[in-house]
Formats: structure tokens, sequence, C-alpha cells
């Protein structure tokens, strides 16, 4: 069948697969692929940046703020005039890639063919053969909103050659097959890297899910690491928390509040066990629990008064949280990453829970920006994290000063 | 001219407790359901903040989260010989607003009825023959108990309700009421853990031969997760339950049970800041259209539906369907009319005990929290020898210890000044309260309808109550008084203070915000307003779901019944109605 087949032409063809079990065999090659493409979809977390909020699926116009200024995501339906309706699989092939776009436009790796280049052709064929299946939506999007010089287009061949490696995916044949299966999706469609690697100047990933700062947050260290990273989370929890958004206490918001509902929730419990695996695996930074800040420290001994007057209510005295409600504090890896910018956000700006079908709550803390300054805020922070045998550096009330005056 | 919106399959007026339950079995079944509500959007971290929901001033003082008369006044009298005068502002009760609506700030006591409740008038003419009633206007509910069981239990597992069951399936349970109706299973959570004041009242009421169990309770015991998958926190003993939001989301609301899961739904959505003016019936009479509202800009939309749901508050849902001429309004010297007949209220009274040297720490509270003693409500004891009908519960929950409003002082102390201060200070810690919360039986003369003379801010007429405490009930509240006093001295306190129930209802201090009746229930349309389903028996695609149900109260609080009432109406509903929509469930 011809990849550029008219999504008519596919709906009808699965509809004859529906009425004429005779004829199923022609068609269920189609099918299938379509499937294996939503799935595909789910797996790259395509709606997270194509998609807005409200709006037409895959239609564009999400707003990425980088270092270097605002890209809009795209409008990817298969509408001709303001999408990819007229691109060929194989300028798709190539824009997933190598980054190069219909007429060999130099696309920007806020869409993360860094990572998508690892992808099997299999997986990116069936993706394509998806996408042509999506409505159609006249949405003109401009994309690109960089200032100058970054909105120059061709300045990423240059930035590609440093930074760069087109090419396949490499399966360990020392692993096995399901360490394979999570390195895949961790490396190709999941584009976990995009948030959890750290950053080199240019925004490149310098390799490794050690973590690093985007939008305001801290995605945190997600390597074997058993005091930051997910070394001490069971394969069980991790894959409860992609799952649901709510895993060993903890529960999903800020930016990957959106990975879950869109990409992680919708993922099989195989592939979710194989992604567990495979990152606890991973090497551990070689960063030790530093000592906790005693208990005498004075930051301490406010932020105790602070804890509980504002947060023992619903985190508890002991830090151990409710269930699906409110999050351990207690040995919470999240809690305790050297960088606090996750947590200073979380206390100035509140944040919401991931809604999923299985945790449907959505709960909220509410932001408390108005009631404490940055020193208290800096206090109660220091003591959370250094406290039922949590262990992290003191924050600093400058780093909140400088989130508050950031927006977050 | 209203502007006219595209057409709904069911239009819910008010989002509080029964239109979000009514809202999500609805939507289940695919139908396309719009809410209307007239207070703001509201949800716990954004409008019931941690860092200042014990706002006592704000919430419980000014009444933040309380319709105000402003926007919706009525009229009272006592008696239909006098002229009724508008309340310049709510006190007596205090009826809700907004998204969740009075469920938001409610305690949480989380009652059922009793059998003997629903069949209040063949049971008590039976037991005690004919004359006994006469001059009251007590009415069976056109169900059973029996039939109510399971909607009773979905809502109580909907929330999470603590408390220990008395009766299942006939076997009296030890810790529980022994009195209650059979339940087919345990509550969701065990009891709430008693703080000093209610262990102290239970044991009092154990030594003069009662029987007190723990109040069943929507503030958790536990931390719970619902059968929506919706998660819920442990209650925290705050004190800031009634007059408040929950911020700890331990206390069940629309918000913590359901609307995170309704508001996500497709087919649904709720309009805010949005007050219905008035239910439109085509040109006979006998069917809805949809409803007129008016939103907050002063723009006058038409929802056409193919349903209306009337969910708001009892007293609400009455004068809506007198405003849209939706059956007869009830006529106290003929005795015809349906629509008003049977307001009734709560028959409440108090006693307080001083100690010396007691510390009751009244401030670790909840809303729910305390013991009941149930040997006098209803009709759990012989009334042969008595001169009325109806009981009331004894309820020992401490709901607070706030630093504005609780401060026991005994009589004879100034208001003001050192000396009050003095006596504040030195009862705060060792003062123990309880009270009596006793049915209200309908009366003839008792009832509600349309204001002659005033009129609200769109010119329509106000409600007006007609009411005063029947003898029967203050006669039935001083006997449980004297039953007080038994358990009060009992306890050996160095005094104690009673506060009786007598006539006349006044509408300014706060008694109890349970307003039921005027849309009664029943078999009989020339006695009830909707059928056993809460259908309107004269326009059938209009059911009215709330208190005002009631055809009379009983001497508990009214939320669990309304709750199971929305669910055995939603089950009507799907089950029955949407086969023949139209039709009317119950003959006529």
């Amino acid at each position: 069948m011809k990849a550029i087949m008219k999504p008519s032409r596919i709906v009808a063809a699965v509809a004859a697969l529906v009425v004429s079990a005779g004829i199923a065999r022609a068609v269920e090659l189609p099918f299938d692929q379509i499937n294996a493409g939503r799935y595909q979809a789910a797996l790259g977390d395509c709606a997270g940046c194509h998609t807005a909020p409200g709006g037409k699926p895959y239609a564009g116009g999400v707003s990425l703020e980088t270092p270097f200024g605002t890209l809009v995501a795209p409008n990817i339906t298969p509408d001709g005039a303001t999408g990819i309706g007229t691109w060929s699989e194989a300028d798709f092939r190539r824009a997933l890639k190598q980054g190069i776009g219909h007429g060999g436009k130099r696309l920007y790796p806020a869409m993360p063919y860094t990572a998508y280049t690892k992808m099997t052709d299999s997986d990116v064929a069936a993706l394509w053969a998806y996408f042509r299946t999506v409505q159609p939506v006249t949405n003109e999007v401009q994309s690109n909103r960089l200032p100058f010089p970054f909105n120059i287009r061709l300045l990423m061949a240059g930035w590609n050659w440093i930074n760069f490696t087109p090419g396949d995916f490499k399966p360990d044949p020392k692993k096995t097959d399901e360490w394979n299966r999570g390195a895949y999706i961790v490396e190709a469609a999941g584009h976990c890297s995009v948030c959890h690697a750290p950053k080199s100047a240019l925004g490149a990933d310098k390799g490794g899910l050690t973590g690093t700062v985007l939008q305001g947050w801290f995605a945190p260290n997600i390597t074997g690491n058993l005091h930051e990273g997910v070394g001490s989370w069971s394969a069980e929890e991790i894959v409860s928390y992609l799952k649901t958004g709510v895993g060993r206490g903890s529960i999903g918001s800020g930016p990957m509040r959106e990975v879950i509902e869109n990409s992680t929730s919708k993922m099989t419990d195989a592939d979710l066990k194989a992604i567990a695996v495979y990152l606890k695996d991973l090497p551990a930074s070689d960063k030790a629990a530093p000592t906790p800040v005693a208990t005498d420290n004075p930051a301490m001994q406010t932020g105790a008064r602070i804890y509980a007057v504002n947060c023992s209510a619903c985190h508890n005295g002991d830090g151990s949280g409710q269930g699906a409600l409110f999050p351990k504090l207690a040995g919470n890896s999240v809690v305790q990453q050297g960088d606090p910018t996750t947590l200073i956000h979380i206390v100035l700006a509140g944040s919401q829970g991931a809604v999923t079908a299985a945790a449907p709550t959505t709960p909220a803390m509410p932001s408390f920006a108005w009631r404490l300054t940055d020193q208290q805020v800096a206090d109660v922070l220091t003591y959370v994290r250094n406290n039922w045998g949590n262990a992290a550096p003191p924050v600093a009330p400058d780093a909140v000063g400088k989130q508050r005056k950031n927006g977050s | 001219m209203a502007r006219k919106l595209p057409p709904k399959d069911v239009v819910i007026v008010g989002l509080g407790w029964t239109g979000a339950i009514l809202a999500h079995e609805l939507t289940e079944t695919g139908l396309d359901v719009v809410a209307i509500e007239r207070g703001p959007w509201r949800d716990t971290a954004t409008d019931f903040n941690i860092g200042y929901m014990q706002d006592e001033l704000r919430y419980a003082v000014r009444r933040d989260l309380f319709l105000q008369p402003a926007q919706e006044a009525m009229t009272m009298r006592n008696t239909t010989s006098q002229t009724a005068l508008p309340m310049r502002d709510y006190g007596s009760f205090l009826p809700g607003t907004g998204v969740g609506g009075a469920g938001v700030h409610w305690n949480g006591h989380t009652w059922r009825f009793w059998q003997s409740d629903f069949e209040t008038k063949s049971h008590l003419t039976q037991r005690y023959g004919e004359g006994r009633i006469a001059d009251l206007q007590v009415q069976d509910w056109g169900v059973t108990y029996d039939e109510m069981e399971s909607a009773y239990d979905r809502f109580e597992y909907l929330c999470g309700i603590s408390g220990k069951a008395g009766n299942l399936n006939g076997n009296i349970q030890e810790g529980g009421n022994p009195f209650e109706s059979a339940r087919k299973r345990e509550y969701p959570l065990p009891p709430m853990q008693m703080p000093y004041a209610p262990t102290l009242f239970a044991e009092g009421a154990k030594s003069v031969g009662y029987h007190p169990f723990p109040t069943p309770s929507a503030n958790l015991s536990k931390s719970y997760v619902n059968p929506l998958g919706i998660a819920m926190g442990q209650c925290t003993m705050c004190g800031f339950c009634e007059r408040f939001g929950c911020a700890n989301y331990s206390k069940s609301s629309a918000q913590t049970t359901i609307l995170p899961l309704l508001m996500r739904k497709s087919n649904f959505e709720a309009r805010c800041n949005s007050e219905v003016l008035q239910v439109n019936l085509d040109g006979a009479g006998k069917m809805a259209k949809g409803v007129t509202y008016i939103d907050s800009s002063g723009v006058e939309w038409e929802q056409p539906a193919e349903m209306v749901l009337l969910c708001a508050y009892g007293l609400h849902n009455a004068r809506l369907m007198m405003l849209s001429k939706i059956g007869k309004i009830y006529d106290p010297q003929t005795g015809e009319g349906t629509v008003g007949r049977n307001y009734c209220y709560q028959t409440n009274a108090g006693i307080q005990l001083f100690f010396e040297d007691k510390n009751f720490n009244p401030f670790i509270a909840s809303g729910a929290c305390g013991q009941t003693v149930d040997d006098f409500n209803g009709d759990a004891f012989d009334h042969g020898s008595l001169d009325f009908v109806g009981g009331a519960g004894i309820n020992c929950i401490p709901t607070n210890g706030r630093p504005i409003g609780f401060r026991p002082t005994p009589p004879g102390t100034p208001r003001w000044g050192s000396a009050w201060k003095k006596a504040t200070k030195d009862n705060y810690l060792s003062t123990l309260g309880f009270s009596s919360q006793g049915s209200s039986y309908a009366a003839r003369g008792n009832y509600l309808d349309l204001d002659p003379t005033y009129k609200d801010r769109f010119g329509r007429p106000l409600l007006r109550m007609t009411f005063d405490f029947p003898d029967n009930d203050i006669r039935m509240s001083h006997w449980v008084s004297d039953r007080m006093v038994e358990i009060a001295k009992a306890l050996k306190p160095k005094q104690y203070v009673e506060a009786r129930r007598n006539k006349s209802w006044n509408s300014v201090p706060y008694q109890s915000t349970h307003n039921t009746g005027g849309a009664i229930m029943g078999a009989d349309p020339k006695t009830s307003a909707v059928n056993k389903y809460l259908q309107s028996w004269d326009v059938p695609n209009v059911f009215v779901i709330g208190a005002s149900a009631f055809p009379q109260n009983a001497g508990k609080n009214p939320t669990g019944t309304v709750g199971a009432l929305a669910f055995h109406a939603a089950d009507a509903i799907r089950n029955q109605y949407l086969r023949n929509p139209g039709a009317a469930l119950v003959q006529a």
C-alpha cells in the first residue's frame, strides 16, 4: 500500500475489514500499522508539544520556552496548506531522523530528532501511517519566534555538526531483551534526555540522565543513583508512577504531568517495566549522599516550626504524606535533588498532580508565595530536605528570591 | 429577550451535592448535561487554601461562602395572620451558593433515616391511633427504607463515611447505633478517634442506661479512595468545618468526591455565576422546554433541554417551581395545592456543662466527630404514655474551639471587660456542651409560598416562609431536654445551663440549615408535588431533588438522605425514564 494514501481511503479500508472477513487479510496490515503508529505517537508524546491545551489533536500551538527564545510546535495534521499534508513518507522520516523538514528546512532540536534518529524505520513508518489518519486541521502556526541570530535555521547545520550524531539505536547484546526495549524507548521515541540530561552551553545533551533545570523546574536525576535517582525505587514503583502518576509516595506534576497524561500512562505495562529495568541499571552518577544539615542549624529549627504550621496538615508531621493525595517527603528522591528548583517552584506557585484513569483525583498544593518570605521558604525546604533521614544541600534565600522574581 | 442556546439533553439547576451526583450518573449514560450554578466555581487548593481557610472572621462571622440576602432574600412570619417581612440577613439558617453548594461548608453528620421515618403517618397511626397525629400533617414518603438502602450505601461509600454499623442485616452490632434500620454492610471507614468531651459524654449516657455510639462522619477517620477512584485525606481535627471549606481534602463534598472526574467529561459542562430565572414550559404547561438564566453580565440566555433537574437548595427548588408554574401552590386554608406544602425545620435544644477540673482541649475537633444517643429519636421509644410523637438525637459533637465564636461563660458573666476575659479564660478548656436535634413534623399552617409584596433584583416575588414550631414538637423537645439533664447530672458538673426550645421561631439566631419540604414526595398527587422518584406529577420531564422532597423532617441531619435520594432519582431516570422519556413513572 502506498503510504500517502488519503485518510478517507484508510478509513474505508478499515471499515472493509470490519464488514468483510473474506478480504480481511488484504487490509490487516495497514490497520495494524495505524494502531502501532498511534502507540508510537504516545511513546513519543507528540501531543505534548503539538496539541495545544484544549486544541485539536496535533494542530500545533504549544509554546516552548528555550534559553534561546520561543519556538512554537507546528501543525502536524495532514492539512495541505498549514500541516504536513503535502509531505511524503520520506520527508517525514528525514525530519524525524535527520532534523531536516520538507523542502530542506532545518528543524530546531526542540523537535527531538536527536532522539528520534534512533527510532527504527518500521516504527517511523507506523507513526507516519497513523498521522495520515489524523483529522486535518487548518491552523497556521508561526513556529520560529527566536530572536536574531537564532532565527536563522541554517545555523542548525553547524549545531548538528557539533552536537548531533544521526543513526539507529544499537542494542547491547550483553543485556536482556527487556533492558534493550527499555533503552530503546528511553533513548529514541521517549526522548527522556531532552528534559533529564544536563545541557551544554549550546543546549545540547551532555549525556546521562542526571537532571537539569528547564521551565523553572528541575527535571530530576533518573539514573540508578540510590540517593537522588531511582536506584532505591522498585521497578513496580517506577511502573506505577509512570502509569498512574503516583508511585513511591511521589505524585507527578510540573512538566512531567503532561508526559504522564499524554504518554507514559498510555504505554503497556511491559514497556513501562522495560523502562524501569533500564533506568535502574543506568550507571549511578558518582554523587554520594551529602551529610545532612545538622538539626541545631538555625534554618532547621525555624524550618521545623514553619513546617508544623504550613505543611504538616497534609504531609504529616513525619513527612509520610497520604497515598495518592499528598506526596511523601521522607525518603523522596525528588525532594533530595542537589538542585532545589522544583521544590522552590512548588512552594511559591503551587502545583497540581497528573490525571490518569487510575488516579483521577488531581490533588493540588496551593501557592505559598503570598505567605512565606524568601528566608522562610528556604528554611522550610532546608528542613524538609534534611529531616526524616533526608539529606540535601541547604536552600539559599537568594535562590528563592531569584525564582520569585522570575515568576515561579 | 433571552438568546437561545443549542439544546442539551439535560439541564441541571445548581451544582451542589445532588447536581453533581445526577450529572455524574447521567453523563455515564452518554447524555449531554449542563449544570447552571448561580454562585462561583470553587476548588480545594485555589479557594480553600490551607494558608487562610481558618480565617474565622471571614468565613464564620462574615460568612464568605454563603448566599447573601442581596442576591436572594426571603420573607418570614410565624402565622398566616401576620404580614411577612424580609429577613435582612440570613441568621436562623444559612443557605449555600457556589459549586459544591452547602455541601462545601457542612459539618459532615451523615445519617440514614429509619424505616419508621419513611412511613411516618402509617407507622404512627398504626401504633398510637389517628388521634395522636390529628394536629399534624405528617405523611408517608412513598418509598420504604428497604428501597433506599442501596442508595444510602452508595452515598456513604462515595463519601467515605466514618462510623460503626449498629444493625448489620438485622444483627445488632456492639458499638454502633442499635436503633438504626438494617444496613447491608459496614461503613466504608471506622469511626473517628474520640476526643475527651464526647468520650466523657458517652460514659455519662451509659451510666444512666442509654446507648451512645460514634456519630457517622463525613470528616474522614483515615485516608480513602472512593469507588470513582478519587482520593481523600485523613481529617486533621483542625476544628474549621461548618462555614468553612476543607483545605485538606478530608471532608466529603462534591469537590472531594465527584468533580475531579465529572469536570473532565466531554459531555458535561458547568456554567457558574449564572442564575436560573425560571423553567420554561410548553404552551399547555405540561412539559418543560428548558430554562432561562441570566449571567453575571446581565445577559439572559435560554437553554433548551429535554429534561430539567432542579438540584438547588430545597427552598430554592420550591420557589423555582412556583415561579415557573410547575404544579399548584399550596393553600393552607383549603389544604389544596402541593408546592410549598409541609415546610419543616429542625427542633433543637442544648445544654452546657461547666466543670472545675476538666480539660477538653476544645480546639481538637471536627464537624462530625462525636457521640450520639438515639434512644429518644424518632419512634425508637414507646410514646404510648406521652403527649407527643417524634423525638431527637442527643449529640455531643464539639465541632470547634474557635477564638471568636467559642467563648463559653456561665450566666451572670458580663458581656465584656476584665470579668468577661477572666471568665472565658476559666471556662474555655473546661466546658462541655451537647444538644438535641429533634424531628420537625408537618403542620397545616407551616408552608412556603410567594410573597405578595417583596421582590428580588429581577422583579420576581421572594419566597415567603410561614412557620412556627408545632406544639407537638415543643412538647417533644422539652421531654428530650429532660433526658439531657439526666445525662448532665450523671457527669457531675459544677453547673449546667439549659437552652430549651420554646415558641416562637425567630429567624435571627442560628439554629439549623435543615430546611425541608416544599416539593414533597409521596404516593398521592393531591398531597405531594413529586412522585416516589422525585418526578414532578405535573411536568414529567422535571425532577426535583433535595430536602425539598422530605414530607417532614426526622431528628437527624438531612444530607445523608438527600444524597441517597439523588442516587435513587438517578437510578429511576437511568433505568426507567430514559426508556420512555416524557412519561410519568407513576400513574396518578
